[in-house]
C-alpha cells in the first residue's frame, strides 16, 4: 500500500467531494472557457434582431413608465420625495441584476444538461458567467439610470448623491452573490424535484413585492408596523435602500442592516455553493 | 511503463425507472441511514445488471468491481453489448459523473469526446465556435489560437468559417466538430463512438489522426466502439464489458475474436422452429467454422459450413432444406437448395437427430449479410421460413481487395508473344 500511497496523481475521482473544495485552481485554468460563455450570451443575445443591445434599454424604460402611471398615479404610493422614474428606475435596475442572476442560475443545471453530460469542465463556471454576462446588462440599465439621474439634475429635482455612493461596489457584489447563492440552491434541487421550476417563475414577481421596488421601506414602518419585518429582513431591500441613498439621497438604512444583510448573503453563497458541489458530481444520473 | 490510469473498486448504480415520485421520502431514508452511518438501503438490493431480464430492484448495477490499470502511450478499445457498461465508464472517467464506490486516479490531463460538437451555439459563427468548443474541451484560447489555422484545414470548411452554424450542413458541422476535438493536447484521450457520423472519407482521416495521437505523440486513448475494424486498427489493447465487469482483456486481436465467438454461441441459443406440419423440429439454422466451432464472424475468404439439425418425431422421406444470402440492403446474392445439388439423396428415411451441413466458399465482402432459409418437405410444401440468421464477414489484412460483392484475387499470368 505504500508504494501506491507515494505515487502522486493528478486527479482522483471518488464518490464523495469534500466540503468545501470549489476547485478554484480548475476554476482559473478554465478561465478563458467563462469569458467566452459571456461573450457567447452578449454575441447570441442580439443575433438576426435589429435593434440589438439596444433592448438592453428597452425593457427597463417601459417598466418605469408603466410603475410611474399604476404605482406613482393611479395608486398613489409615495416615494421618499423623488421624483418617480427615478425612483422606480434605481430599483429596476438593482432588481433586474439580482433577479436575472437568479432565474438563469436557477435553471443551470437543466438548461445545461446536454452539455454537463458529455465534457467535464467546472461546472461553477456557468453559473459565474452568468453573473458576469448579466453585468453587461446591469451596466447598460446603469447607464441609463445617470442618464436620467442627470436629466432631473438639470430639470432642478432635489436629490443628494452622497458619499455612500462609495458603497456601490459592495452593494453589486452582494447582488451577485445573492442571486448566485439563491439561484445554486435552486438549480440543485431542481434536477430532482422539477416542482421547484415552477415555484421560481412566479416567486421571483412575488419576491419583487416584498422588495422595496415600488414602495420605499419608510411607507411600510408607517403603514403596517406589524410586517415590515417581512420587508425589512429581505436582504434586497437594504440592498436597495443603500442604493438608493447613495444615489439619491432617500432611503431608510443603516450599515447595521447593511452588515446583517452581508452576513446572510455570505451565509446563502456558502450554502449555494456546498449544495451545488455535491448535487454536480452525481446530477447528471437524475435530471 | 507507469500507469497513467488506475481504478479501484469502481462500482457505479443507477436507479431504473421514474424519478419523481416517492423521491422525497427515499431521500429521507437514505439521509437517515447515512446519518445512522448505515449503507444505503436501496443500493443493497442492487443486482446485475441485465437488461433483457426484469429484476425486482429497480436499483441495478452499471458498473461492478472493475480494477485495472491502464499505462501511458497504449490505446484502449472499450468493446461489449448494448449495455455492458461502455458508455458508464467513459463517463465516470471523463468526469461527467462520480462513481457509487471506488476511486479512479489519473495522471495528467483527460480531454473526453463523447460526442462532438459539445456545446455549440447555432448562431455564433464557425470561427467562435471553434474557440467556444475547444475551451470546453479544456484548451487555453492561446492554444487554440496557435493550431487554428491547422483546425480549420483539417475540417475542409474554410469558406464557411464566418457564418453561422446553424447554416451548415450536418456533415460540414461535423468535420469542424471532430476538427477541434483532434488538436487537443491531453495526455489522455477518451474517444466514444463519435465516428459513427460523417462520410467515409472523413472518418478514414478522423481514424488516421487518432491512430496518430497514440503512436507518434506517445498518447493515451481509450476508444469504445461497434466498429472492430477501427477497433483493430486503433487500438492494442482491448476490454471486454459484459453485464458491468470486465470480461477480458488482452491484446485486440484476442479480445475480439473472444466476443465474436461468445456472440455466436449466444445466436445459437434462440428457440427451435418447429414444422407446420409437425412432424419435426429444427434448431435455428447455424454457422460452423474450419474447426468445428459455431461461429457468425469470419473474415474474408474463410471457410464456412451453414448447418441444418433437424430432429424427426416420425420417419420423414426426405425434406429439402434452403438458404438465401442478402446483404443489408436486400440484394440478393445467391439461393440455394438441397435439391439443387444432384449428387446428394437421401437413402432411408429420415427419423431422430440429423445433421445436414452445406460449405460455403466464396469471398464475400466484408460486411453484414442476412440469411433466409427455408424448409421444404417431400411434397415440396413449405413447412418452415425464417430470416433471422445473421453473418458477418470482417477485412482481413492478408487479403487485397478493393470492394464489391465479392473480395476476388485473380490469376495473373504473363504471356510472351512467340518469336
Amino acid at each position: 500500500m505504500s508504494e501506491v500511497e507515494q505515487e502522486d496523481w493528478d486527479i482522483e475521482l471518488t464518490p464523495e467531494n469534500k466540503i468545501l473544495d470549489l476547485k478554484l485552481k480548475d476554476i482559473w485554468r478554465y478561465r478563458d472557457l467563462l469569458v467566452l460563455l459571456v461573450r457567447r450570451d452578449f454575441v447570441s443575445f442580439y443575433k438576426q434582431t435589429i435593434l440589438g443591445p439596444l433592448w438592453f434599454f428597452i425593457q427597463p424604460l417601459f417598466t418605469t413608465i408603466i410603475y410611474t402611471f399604476v404605482f406613482g398615479n393611479l395608486a398613489a404610493i409615495p416615494t421618499d420625495g423623488l421624483p418617480q422614474p427615478l425612483f422606480y428606475l434605481a430599483g429596476i435596475t438593482a432588481w433586474n441584476y439580482f433577479s436575472d442572476c437568479l432565474t438563469k442560475t436557477s435553471t443551470v443545471f437543466t438548461a445545461n444538461a446536454g452539455l454537463f453530460g458529455k465534457v467535464y469542465f467546472p461546472r461553477l463556471i456557468v453559473p459565474l458567467s452568468i453573473v458576469a454576462s448579466n453585468l453587461i446588462r446591469f451596466a447598460v440599465q446603469m447607464a441609463l439610470f445617470i442618464a436620467m439621474m442627470l436629466f432631473y439634475w438639470f430639470k432642478g429635482a432635489s436629490f443628494h448623491p452622497n458619499a455612500y455612493l462609495l458603497l456601490f461596489p459592495l452593494l453589486l457584489v452582494l447582488m451577485a452573490m445573492l442571486g448566485l447563492g439563491l439561484g445554486m440552491i435552486i438549480s440543485a434541487m431542481t434536477t430532482k424535484y422539477r416542482d421547484l421550476t415552477f415555484l421560481i417563475s412566479f416567486g421571483i414577481q412575488l419576491m419583487m413585492y416584498l422588495t422595496t421596488v415600488i414602495y420605499p421601506l419608510s411607507t411600510v414602518k408607517v403603514k403596517y408596523p406589524k410586517y415590515e419585518w417581512l420587508v425589512e429582513y429581505n436582504p434586497m431591500t437594504s440592498i436597495i435602500e443603500a442604493f438608493r441613498y447613495g444615489f439619491l439621497g432617500q432611503g431608510t438604512f443603516t450599515m447595521l442592516s447593511l452588515g446583517i444583510t452581508t452576513v446572510i448573503t455570505t451565509l446563502i453563497l456558502l450554502l449555494g455553493i456546498i449544495i451545488f458541489n455535491r448535487v454536480e458530481r452525481n446530477f447528471i444520473d437524475t435530471v | 511503463m507507469a500507469a497513467v490510469i488506475k481504478v479501484e473498486n469502481l462500482s457505479k448504480a443507477y436507479q431504473l425507472g421514474d424519478i419523481g415520485t416517492g423521491t422525497i421520502s427515499r431521500d429521507l431514508e437514505r439521509y437517515w441511514a447515512r446519518i445512522r452511518g448505515k449503507e444505503d438501503p436501496f443500493l443493497k438490493i442492487g443486482e446485475v445488471n441485465d437488461r433483457a431480464v426484469k429484476g425486482i430492484s429497480d436499483v441495478v448495477w452499471s458498473l461492478k468491481d472493475l480494477n485495472f490499470e491502464i499505462e501511458q502511450g497504449d490505446s484502449v478499445g472499450i468493446i461489449g453489448h448494448n449495455g455492458a457498461g461502455k458508455s458508464t465508464l467513459l463517463k465516470i472517467l471523463s468526469r461527467v459523473t462520480a462513481p457509487t464506490i471506488g476511486s479512479v486516479k489519473v495522471k495528467g490531463r483527460i480531454a473526453s469526446l463523447l460526442e462532438v460538437g459539445t456545446g455549440f451555439h447555432p448562431e455564433l459563427s464557425g470561427r467562435e465556435n471553434i474557440y467556444l468548443n475547444g475551451a470546453i474541451l479544456g484548451m487555453r484560447k492561446a492554444e487554440i489560437k496557435r493550431k487554428f489555422d491547422e483546425i480549420v484545414d483539417f475540417s475542409g470548411v474554410g469558406r464557411y468559417i464566418d457564418t453561422p452554424v446553424k447554416r451548415y450542413s450536418s456533415g460540414m458541422y461535423v468535420r469542424l466538430a471532430f476538427a477541434v476535438a483532434a488538436h487537443l493536447e491531453s495526455e489522455i484521450l477518451i474517444v466514444d463512438e463519435v465516428l459513427a457520423v460523417g462520410d467515409a472519407e472523413f472518418q478514414q482521416k478522423c481514424l488516421g489522426k487518432m491512430g496518430d495521437v497514440s503512436d507518434k505523440e506517445g498518447r493515451t486513448v481509450l476508444f469504445v466502439s461497434h466498429n472492430m475494424g477501427s477497433v483493430r486498427r486503433l487500438c492494442n489493447k482491448a476490454f471486454l464489458l459484459d453485464k458491468g465487469s470486465i470480461a477480458l482483456r488482452g491484446t485486440t486481436e484476442k479480445v475480439i475474436n473472444y466476443y465474436h465467438s461468445k456472440i455466436s454461441a449466444q445466436e445459437s441459443r434462440d428457440e427451435d422452429l418447429v414444422s407446420t406440419c409437425k412432424r419435426f423440429i429444427l434448431e435455428k439454422p447455424f454457422w460452423m467454422d474450419a474447426k468445428g466451432n459455431r461461429a457468425s464472424v469470419y473474415t474474408v475468404g474463410e471457410k464456412m459450413t451453414l448447418c441444418f439439425n433437424f430432429t424427426f418425431n416420425e420417419p420423414v422421406k426426405k425434406v429439402n432444406p434452403g438458404f438465401a444470402i442478402s446483404d443489408f440492403q436486400d440484394h440478393r446474392i445467391f439461393t440455394s437448395h438441397l435439391n439443387d445439388d444432384a449428387d446428394f439423396g437421401f437413402k432411408e428415411p429420415l427419423i431422430g437427430n440429423v445433421l445436414l451441413k452445406t460449405d460455403i466458399d466464396l469471398p464475400l465482402s466484408p460486411a453484414i449479410y442476412k440469411v433466409v432459409y427455408g424448409v421444404r418437405d417431400e411434397f415440396d410444401n413449405t413447412v418452415m421460413y425464417e430470416e433471422n440468421v445473421l453473418l458477418t464477414i470482417e477485412e482481413s489484412f492478408s487479403k487485397n481487395g478493393a470492394g464489391g460483392i465479392l473480395w476476388h484475387t485473380t490469376k495473373w499470368n504473363l504471356e510472351k508473344p512467340k518469336a
